[in-house]
């Protein structure tokens, strides 16, 4: 593959759960591309689709989820490989980094000894001393203090902050592509937070790594992104560069939801917010998902199912109304 | 809204202009930790640790600060829902942590609270009629003028009077927000400790909640406590804000100076650290990163608790415990030096001649 190629083509990628009460579509329709080296932040509210679709390339779902499409990571389809390939991928090609540290680590297992697990398994003749060497300095570089002593000790002995920079490190071992973070600050503290993200922006420096950031702090987004894709009710709602998203935004829901967050400057008097509440993936409305609760909304929008149409050069938005908002968007209302 | 009688018949207050309705002095709470067979205490976590706050008629003042630096504890002292260790909160004349049980429950109708967590904070068993109602049966309101008042709450905070049939799980998070937000207001309290209100509920939906919550304030003539860890939720809400690090009040400000000019290197840092969604303004900030994680308040450090993170401490910092003061019109810090209006944290680390830790973000 030559470095022009995008690391990771996702197409069509749709997941379903079987569920009691009927097929909860989670993920649907999902297609977009992360490039080699850059941040892509994936932001939308709760229960919007983001960690469901992270699970569906990693292939971590459980039995109950139907999945559909195609996953290309560097040339090599996800989806289809075997049990064996798509483990050896998880870990040394993508690193997944996620909320709570706890689900990535043993606690029975000291720190160190996990990372050297980690490094040996996808390289088995890397000898126990030199796995142990490369730990204590992985955890030097996430900035644990005296990493040498830290490294035996267990994960109850870290603080929350000092854990989730280990599982960093455990994510690093292997020199990963692709870096996905599933909300990785949102369990700590704000200073805490812009300790970790100095760390990942860091490693992401030194590695070269790309990174999906799943995240619904809008700030962060702001801080360390590329491009941005914007999920909505299991479908991308828009997608853009960073500048894109937060200035020219093409898209209803982004929009709405740029204006119902307080700004720690000031800067808004009034938050505008989104009325209602996210409808049910069981019997989603027709039309456009998000017309219940849209400004912009006009009868067409309850008939027909807008699709993610091209608004400007890597611009993407799925409205019916895309091509009209953006320029002179208050008289649209 | 035609309001009964009954229900403004809370304690009186007499309030002489620009008295507190609310003044807390050294308010403690220490939970013991035990340990070994016997359960001997062998030590205490100093989770509030002799705060003073005043809550002025008709305002909101913000309590802001990161983890475990003991803001519930403190909003739960003040309604003595866990017993202060020692300190006073007066209500109007009336200590309240001296209050007698059944006094303490007439005050109670003055001073109520709106928990974090609408899942856990509402009776799953207990239809949302029950729920709202419950506070004015116990105070001897007729169950069916309890129900009557219950719609017009229901209706008041967005929901639907049929909603009172249905129990707490047919309802979304911020829906049950405004269940507890109902609740609250059934007694037509004058006080109201909000912990943490929107802190479990998407952007969109914290919004729409934050907006109820001021407008109900201006209709009832509230008071507000607003506990949260969100500086920009807070900067928002609030007309005075309090910062607290490690069971002390750091600052506490009107909000303007507060996050205008700061005075301490705590609320400075913690500040800079909250990311803004803007991406020009954000990637031109600069930030200093503080280092290490908050200590633990099992374990206190000596001196000024913040210490061991602080860029700009000085060997006075590590022994003598800075004392809340006043360092202009409303403005209180424990800092024994505090930084100047205008003066960044950067600027004084640079004149102290040390390196400061920044960071990089692109
Ligand atoms: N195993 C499962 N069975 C049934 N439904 C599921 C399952 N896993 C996820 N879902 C549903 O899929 C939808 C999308 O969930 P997902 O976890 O992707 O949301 P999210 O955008 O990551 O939200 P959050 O910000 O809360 O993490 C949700 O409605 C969720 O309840
Ligand atoms: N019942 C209890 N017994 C022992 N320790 C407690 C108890 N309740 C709280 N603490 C401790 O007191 C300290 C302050 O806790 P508190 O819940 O007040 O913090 P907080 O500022 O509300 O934090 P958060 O932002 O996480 O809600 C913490 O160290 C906490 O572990
Ligand atoms: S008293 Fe000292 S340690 Fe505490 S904030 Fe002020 S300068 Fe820093
Ligand atoms: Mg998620
Ligand atoms: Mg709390």
């Amino acid at each position: 593959m030559n470095d022009e190629s995008p690391l990771l083509t996702v197409d069509n990628l749709s997941v379903g759960f079987v569920t009691k009460g009927g097929i909860v579509q989670a993920a649907t329709e999902i297609s977009f591309e992360i490039r080699r080296g850059e941040v892509l932040a994936v932001v939308g509210e709760s229960g919007s689709g983001k960690s469901v679709t992270a699970l569906a390339l990693m292939r971590l779902h459980p039995g109950n989820a139907i999945t559909t499409g195609d996953v290309d990571f560097d040339g090599r389809d996800l989806l289809n490989m075997s049990d064996a390939e798509m483990r050896s991928v998880r870990g040394s090609d993508i690193a997944m980094i996620f909320q709570d540290p706890m689900t990535a680590m043993n606690p029975v297992f000291t720190v160190g000894s996990q990372i050297v697990e980690t490094i040996r398994v996808h390289d088995s003749s890397v000898s126990k001393q030199d796995a142990w060497s490369k730990t204590v300095d992985l955890l030097q570089l996430v900035g644990v203090p005296e990493p040498k002593r830290r490294a035996s000790q267990y994960p109850h002995e870290y603080s929350g902050g000092m854990r989730q920079r280990a599982m960093i490190a455990m994510a690093i071992a292997n020199d990963p592509k692709l870096l996905i973070a599933d909300e990785p600050t949102t369990a700590l503290d704000v200073t805490v937070q812009a300790q970790v993200m100095e760390v990942l922006h860091e490693v992401q420096a030194q590695t070269g790594s790309a990174m999906m950031l799943i995240t619904h702090d809008l700030g962060l987004v702001a801080g360390s992104a590329d491009r941005v894709q914007v999920m909505y009710a299991s479908r991308l709602m828009e997608t853009g560069t960073i500048n894109q998203i937060f200035y020219e935004s093409q898209n209803p829901y982004t929009m709405a939801l740029l204006e119902s967050i307080p700004d720690v400057d000031g800067l808004k008097d009034r938050l505008e917010p989104i009325p209602g509440n996210p409808p049910s993936l069981l019997n989603p409305p027709s039309g456009c998902a998000f017309r219940p609760r849209c400004n912009y909304a006009q009868p067409i929008c309850a008939v027909d199912k807008p699709v993610l149409v091209s608004v400007g050069v890597e611009h993407e938005s799925r409205c019916l109304r895309a091509h009209e908002l953006g320029a002179d968007t208050e008289a649209l209302v | 809204m035609t309001v009964d009688e009954t229900f403004t018949s809370g304690v009186s207050l007499n309030l002489a202009p620009n008295e507190p309705i609310l003044t807390v002095r050294d308010l403690v709470k220490e939970f013991p930790i035990r340990a070994g067979v016997f359960r001997r205490q062998v030590g205490a976590v100093q989770a509030v640790s002799g705060v003073h706050l005043d809550l002025y008629a008709n305002e909101t003042l913000g309590v802001v600060g990161e983890s475990g630096c003991g803001k519930s504890t403190l909003g739960r002292s003040l309604l003595r829902l866990i017993e202060p260790t020692s300190g006073s909160v007066m209500f109007g004349e009336e200590d309240v942590t001296t209050a007698s049980k059944s006094r303490l429950r007439e005050l109670r109708r003055d001073l109520q609270m709106v928990f974090q967590d609408p899942y856990a904070s509402l009776n799953p068993r207990l239809p949302i009629r029950d729920i709202v109602g419950e506070p004015m049966v116990i105070h001897g309101v007729s169950k069916k003028e309890a129900r009557e008042r219950v719609g017009e709450l229901l209706k008041r905070v967005g929901l639907l009077p049929e909603h009172g049939n249905r129990y707490p799980h047919e309802f979304s998070g911020g829906q049950r927000q405004r269940i507890g937000i109902a609740r609250s207001l059934a007694l037509r309290p004058k006080v109201i400790v909000l912990d943490e209100p929107v802190s479990a509920l998407d952007v969109s939906i914290q919004a729409q909640v934050l907006n109820l919550l001021d407008e109900i304030q201006e209709e009832y003539q509230l008071s507000f406590i607003f506990i949260a860890h969100d500086l920009s939720v807070v900067r928002h809400t609030s007309d005075r804000v309090a910062v607290m690090y490690l069971g002390r009040i750091a600052e506490v400000a009107d909000k303007d100076t507060l996050y205008g000019r700061p005075a301490h290197p705590y609320t400075q840092s913690l500040l800079s650290a909250v990311p803004v969604a803007d991406p020009k303004r954000e990637r031109s900030r600069q930030r200093i990163i503080l280092q290490g994680d908050v200590p633990s308040p099992a374990n206190p450090p000596s001196g000024c608790r913040f210490h061991p993170r602080c860029p700009v401490a000085k060997d006075k910092c590590t022994t003598e415990v800075p004392e809340l003061r006043v360092i202009g019109e409303g403005h209180q810090v424990s800092c024994h030096f505090p930084l100047e209006a205008g003066e960044t944290l950067l600027q004084r680390v640079q004149q102290l001649g040390r390196t400061p830790v920044m960071s990089t973000v692109k």
